[in-house]
């Protein structure tokens, strides 16, 4: 929900980024407030995972240009596990899986950690057994996953689900979710969306990369962007999505260009 | 391999300290006197002289193996001292009294002597006799008439149980190291557990390494009689700098009907440092026989150090119904090298074999896992499951797994599984981005892919094996 006077959490003023050499993004500005939810869909290969990951501090990309700061600091003066203790959350699109690592063990230690650094109380096993079975329950997810080891043979949509459970847990500042929405049934989608839903609040943000308007039939973007070659190249309301799902990209595209040339 | 997992496998030797202690050492080089000299200065029986002088014969006549994965030059046998005694030190009355700098030594380990002698239930087999501790261990272990001394007192106090079994799992023309080994051992212990006592407490031989240079030609030797029961620790988490290059130990162990031995060692002697300079060579001969119907002898190992490895702890399986395991980590970082294994050899019928293997290689390191299922015509029923994971850490060492299986009956299983995997940037990336730092990640991931041999360990080893890990793989990072 778009607040009046909202701080910002993201500012993104003309990020260039390299992965060997290649030039994925080239010149990317986006701002997002407190309490907004955002939406960037743009066709395969545009630069949206890439962007996600640069958020989260991947090492294999360069950054070659532009600034991002985030909550007033500059993102890139922080380690990747120090941005995600200051509260950026990503949903992969494609979860790794750490067989031999035992899921609940996993979580605890990541929710242990995060609290610590934010200062609050730690929970022992026990405690904390009861407090991810609560927030497994939001996502309607069988007590089962905790004794597996993590992401190792789940399903697509339940690895999606165990992404969203750690957001849940973590309660960041600001979720990055790339294609959470890919893979998940009918039903799983809807649970899965109510559960974002319910997170979000007005002191963060949500970033929804997607290629489809039935994630956006339940989680309502404030914003939609269109991402491609690197950029953001139009920005726009929910009804922007609908407009993709019926048209495609191609004419932003074009009507992008036709205006960069006007500008020219 | 990116900075962050470079420096992760990079971690400086963490127990690397000499501690000075004294001995007088024999002059250089190996020839029968050299055999009788140390005979003469332990006062040995005959027998043993004998055994000694025999070995050496066989060494001489065999040639250093040169089948296993690992590579280093010659080694000059002559150039070796194989005699160093250390000085008695005088009985101390107190705690107090303990040289102030074997205390550090154990503090440097994370291991405070106090803590450590408090550990419930472990005896440890102390050479600086702190009467409070080892006399209240052997007090309590003599009442249940169990022996566990040096090998140099056995030799004295009970010959006749070292002369009726030394040498019987571990022939001396087993091998060139086993042969040498039988020719020139100084020290180890012995350990002996009556019929149908079950030990009280695990034995530990946790000090000796450091205040006694019996860790070059170590001689172990352990007795099940029928129904008895022991779990032995074995661990040597030595100075960086031992004064040998190589060390050849052997041990044998002897279960008898029903009898059970579970013998576990963490090892983490110096591995040379990160270019592959310096380094022990751990060259050990490892063998349990179950002798007896349904005995059983099992194996664990937590292999962090040394600069080259090769080690089978092996299982005969004689007794019908009898068991065999083998549970091993094996870890190698910078340039070690570890070519390690075991051998089951099924003779009785409806013997029982397990192997739970993993290697961890990081660095330019190599490591291998070499295994034998032999099973006799005899062994009808026999069964054998192997598993044998590596994984990876880093784009520059090397994993190979090496199995070798013989079944000559139609009445026999054996499985094997393996598997290699990778600790992979993503890995560290995704830990990363829940908030969890590349040392803490990688000590998740390692913990949890040596998990299956962890729990074999007894309590507080397990606990021990897991810092050790982290001191090889982690440490602090930056
Ligand atoms: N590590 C890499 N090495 C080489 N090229 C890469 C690497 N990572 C990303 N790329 C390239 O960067 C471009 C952008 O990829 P990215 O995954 O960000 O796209 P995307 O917008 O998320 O696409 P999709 O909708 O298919 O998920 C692609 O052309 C991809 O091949
Ligand atoms: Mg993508």
């Amino acid at each position: 929900m778009i607040y009046p006077d909202s701080k910002i959490v993201l500012e993104v003023r003309g990020l260039c980024a390299t992965v060997n050499g290649t030039e994925i993004l080239k010149g990317l500005d986006l701002t997002v407030r407190r309490g907004e939810v955002h939406a960037i869909m743009g066709p395969n290969g545009s630069g949206k995972s890439t962007f996600s990951k640069i958020l989260a501090g991947h090492s294999a990309y360069e950054v070659t240009g532009g600034s991002v700061m985030f909550e007033g600091q500059n993102l890139f003066d922080l380690a990747p596990e120090e941005r995600a203790r200051a509260g950026v959350f990503l949903a992969f699109q494609y979860p790794i899986e750490i067989p031999g690592v035992i899921n609940s063990q996993f979580l605890r230690l990541t929710y242990n950690t995060v609290q610590t650094h934010r200062g609050k109380e730690e929970l022992d096993p026990l405690e904390f057994d009861d407090y991810v079975r609560e927030k497994m329950k939001l996502l309607e997810m069988s007590p089962d996953f905790l004794e597996r080891s993590v992401n190792e043979g789940f399903s697509g949509g339940e690895k999606k689900r165990n992404e969203i459970l750690q957001m849940a847990m973590l309660d960041p500042r600001l979720a990055i979710l790339d294609e959470t929405d890919s893979g998940l049934d009918i039903d799983a989608l809807r649970i899965v969306a109510n559960g974002v839903n319910q997170l979000a609040n007005k002191d963060n943000a949500i970033v929804l990369v997607t290629h489809y308007q039935r994630l956006l039939n339940y989680i309502v973007p404030d914003y939609v962007h269109v991402m491609e070659a690197g950029r953001i190249i139009k920005t726009g309301g929910k009804e922007l999505a609908l407009e993709l799902e019926s048209r495609g990209y191609d004419w932003v595209g074009v009507e992008h260009k036709a205006v960069a040339g006007a500008v020219a | 391999m990116s900075a962050t997992l470079q420096n992760l496998v990079n971690q400086p030797y963490k127990h690397g300290f000499v501690t000075s202690i004294e001995s007088d050492v024999a002059p250089k080089g190996l020839n029968a006197d050299t055999i009788w000299m140390i005979s003469t200065k332990k006062k040995e029986p005959e027998w043993l002289l004998e055994f000694r002088l025999k070995s050496y014969e066989a060494w001489l006549k065999m040639e250093e193996p040169i089948w296993p994965n690992v590579h280093y030059p010659k080694i000059d046998f002559q150039a070796i001292s194989y005699y160093s005694a250390p000085k008695q030190k005088p009985k101390l009355k107190s705690m107090d009294e303990v040289d102030p700098e074997l205390l550090r030594t154990f503090e440097k380990l994370g291991v405070p002597l106090h803590e450590r002698m408090a550990l419930a239930g472990v005896a440890v087999d102390v050479i600086f006799d702190s009467v409070s501790v080892a006399t209240t261990y052997k007090d309590k272990l003599a009442e249940v008439g169990i022996i566990f001394c040096s090998m140099s007192e056995a030799v004295l106090d009970h010959p006749e149980l070292v002369q009726k079994y030394l040498g019987t799992v571990i022939p001396s023309s087993d091998n060139f190291y086993a042969a040498l080994n039988s020719a020139v051992f100084t020290d180890g212990s012995f350990c002996y557990i009556p019929k149908g006592v079950k030990c009280p407490m695990d034995l530990s031989t946790y000090f000796r390494i450091n205040t006694e240079e019996s860790g070059q030609f170590e001689r172990t030797l352990i007795v099940a009689e029928e129904g008895a029961s022991v779990s032995y620790l074995e661990g040597c988490t030595a100075p960086a700098f031992s004064s040998n290059q190589l060390h050849a130990a052997v041990v044998e162990l002897v279960a008898l009907d029903n009898a059970d031995i579970k013998y576990s060692t963490v090892q983490n002697w110096y591995a040379g440092d990160e270019k592959g300079v310096g380094g022990i060579y751990n060259f050990v001969t490892k063998r349990g026989l179950a002798k007896g119907v349904n005995s059983r002898i099992s194996w664990t190992q937590v292999e962090t150090g040394s600069a080259i490895t090769w080690k089978y702890p092996s299982c005969v399986l004689l007794g019908d119904n009898s068991v065999g395991e083998f549970y091993s980590v094996a870890v190698t970082n910078h340039y070690q090298q570890a070519d390690t294994g075991t051998k089951m050899i099924h003779v009785g019928k409806n013997t029982r074999s397990t192997i739970v293997s993993k290697g961890i290689s990081a660095g330019h390191s190599n490591n291998s896992y070499r295994g034998l299922v032999k099973v006799a015509p005899s062994a009808t029923g026999a069964r054998n499951y192997s598993q044998c994971d590596s994984m990876l850490v880093g784009q520059n060492s090397g994993a190979h797994t090496f199995p070798y299986i013989q079944v000559a009956n139609n009445s026999s299983q054996i499985e094997h599984e393996a598997s290699t995997s990778k600790i992979g940037e993503d890995q560290l990336f995704y830990f990363a981005q829940r908030g969890i730092d590349a040392e803490a990640a990688v000590s998740m991931i390692i913990n949890g892919f040596c998990k299956d041999v962890f729990q074999q360990l007894p309590m507080e080893f397990a606990v021990e094996a897991t810092a050790l890990l982290s001191f090889k793989l982690e440490g602090s990072v930056g």
